[in-house]
């Protein structure tokens, strides 16, 4: 059993809400958050088949604004936001001077001059320094920390059109992916954007927290026909894996650089320079030593985070996220391996607590939603 | 859901049900139900000796790994292999999807597990 800790966890606003539905709650970057309601496997296959609703309020908003920020954010941003219309949002990396993660991040353009960063719950705080201290000296710019001004809903599947619709005056047919707008859901004032995590179709709802029970249920009651449910944190990491997405502090860290991610193309090349463009352009330029695969178990086991991975018998990398995945049915997984032992098909070993099982290189996603 | 009161219990939450010297193992409901969905059971092979307490093999839900630990001493001679392919069964029907057949060593180490009233207690 772990000893409770004397730091309170910090609640959404839909605390009351995941607890009064019966979710298994469990502490995660500081947070009391619901990790299942109904179990992992259903919810991950109602979100490949119908619709899940999530609760990401505990990520983190941080608004840059003013003359420069366009130039702050490209600074401190690996992607190219120049490329950004207002209206349009973009996945992208905060990096340290040698090119490694101090966290992954969506940014949106709100303005011309204003620019929302939304990054993972876990860091927050340090995301807020660091883009504080390295937007000095750009000129008129500045970073406020606007967390706690929003609640965060993700609505994600393949029914999540039909089910928000009713809800909202937005168009969303005519909204593109990684395209976001403003208006009202339930009567509620929101943004909403066509992003997520899970590899499907959805939406992001950005609402004033006093609003989001309101929201939430909402959406669960426009979607109770379809057999839409709440979902927890348990399935969103299945999925988020399924779909061969990164997870920052798991397949990313501070030791891990967006070259050897293999996340070049959230890295804006042409830029001027940007906080880690050196140490990447000469990575690339020399090609990195390791890099991160999507692998498939060959024998039975389940590869987990902190396994280690052997190639030829000698110890050659780390497994960084795996499970059993609900919806193709197989265990997955990501690991950094020499970068001579990374192509597709290349099999190396896992070590599963003291047996070493087989498994293969495959290309990510390991699942992509049908057109 | 009841705890059959034909069993026996441990408190690591695995359950004996004995016939003569023989007893099948399984995991509780409260066991399945702190696991989540079961992904994945390894179990050990016909002939493996056990001691009581002594880990037997992993139940894996799609976050955790969990050991199982034998309830008494003896030797395993049946194993569940449908649970291989269908481990979902243990979260369905936990009480009814045993994982081995032990034949016991020593038949009497049984009378100190729990009985279905004192396990009852413990997971309330």
């Amino acid at each position: 059993m772990e000893q409770a800790t004397d730091t309170p966890l910090k609640k959404t606003p839909l605390n009351a809400r995941h607890r009064a539905s019966g979710a298994r709650m469990v502490p995660f970057g500081g947070w009391d958050m619901p990790v299942e309601y109904s179990g992992i496997v259903a919810e991950h296959t109602a979100v490949r088949t119908r619709a899940g609703v999530f609760d990401v309020s505990h990520m983190g908003e941080i608004e840059i604004a003013g003359k420069d920020a366009l130039a702050a954010v490209q600074r401190i941003s690996s992607n190219d936001a120049s490329k950004l219309q207002v209206g349009q949002a973009q996945y992208s990396g905060l990096l340290t001077p040698r090119g490694t993660f101090v966290d992954d991040l969506l940014v949106y353009r709100l303005g011309p001059s204003h620019f929302l960063l939304v990054v993972n719950a876990g860091n927050i705080a340090k995301d807020y320094a660091w883009m504080a201290e390295q937007i000095q000296g750009v000129g008129d710019a500045v970073a406020v920390d606007s967390s706690s001004r929003y609640a965060l809903i993700a609505l994600q599947g393949p029914e999540a059109v039909n089910v928000l619709q009713p809800l909202t005056g937005i168009d969303l047919a005519s909204m593109k992916y990684y395209w976001f707008g403003h208006g009202e859901v339930a009567n509620v004032r929101a943004t909403v954007s066509r992003t997520g995590y899970t590899g499907e179709d959805g939406f992001e709802i950005f609402v004033p927290p006093q609003q989001a029970d309101k929201v939430w249920l909402a959406v669960l009651e426009s979607g109770r026909e379809a057999g839409v449910i709440p979902c927890g944190l348990g399935a969103r990491d299945t999925l988020r894996l399924e779909a061969g997405m990164r997870l920052h502090g798991n397949d990313i860290d501070e030791t891990t650089t967006a070259v050897e991610a293999d996340l070049n193309w959230i890295v804006g090349w042409k830029k001027d320079d940007f906080i880690g463009a050196q140490a990447l352009r000469e990575q690339k330029a020399s090609g990195p030593s390791r890099k991160i695969v999507g692998f498939e178990m060959l024998e039975r086991g389940i590869a987990r985070h902190g396994y280690d991975a052997y190639v030829g018998g000698a110890k050659a990398g780390t497994v960084t996220s795996g499970t059993q995945t609900p919806h193709l049915k197989k265990a997955i997984g990501m690991a950094y391996l020499p970068v001579e032992h990374t192509a597709a098909g290349t099999e190396f070993e896992v070590d599963i607590r003291g047996k070493r099982a087989r498994a293969a290189v495959v290309p990510m996603p390991f699942y992509k939603r049908p057109k | 859901m009841a705890y059959p009161a034909g069993f026996k219990y441990t408190k690591d939450h695995e359950w004996i049900e004995l016939s003569g010297d023989s007893g099948k193992v399984g995991i509780t409901d409260y066991a399945q139900q702190q696991l989540g969905d079961v992904v994945y059971v390894e179990l050990p092979e016909v002939g493996a000796r056990l001691k009581q307490g002594q880990s037997f093999g992993t139940i894996e839900s799609v976050k955790a790994v969990s050991e199982l630990y034998s309830p008494v001493t003896g030797e395993v001679v049946q194993v569940n292999s449908t649970l291989k392919d269908k481990p979902e069964t243990v979260n369905k029907d936990p009480h009814g999807s045993w994982m081995v057949v032990l034949k016991l060593t020593n038949p009497g180490e049984a009378g100190a597990l729990l009985d279905a009233t004192q396990y009852q207690d413990l997971v309330k």
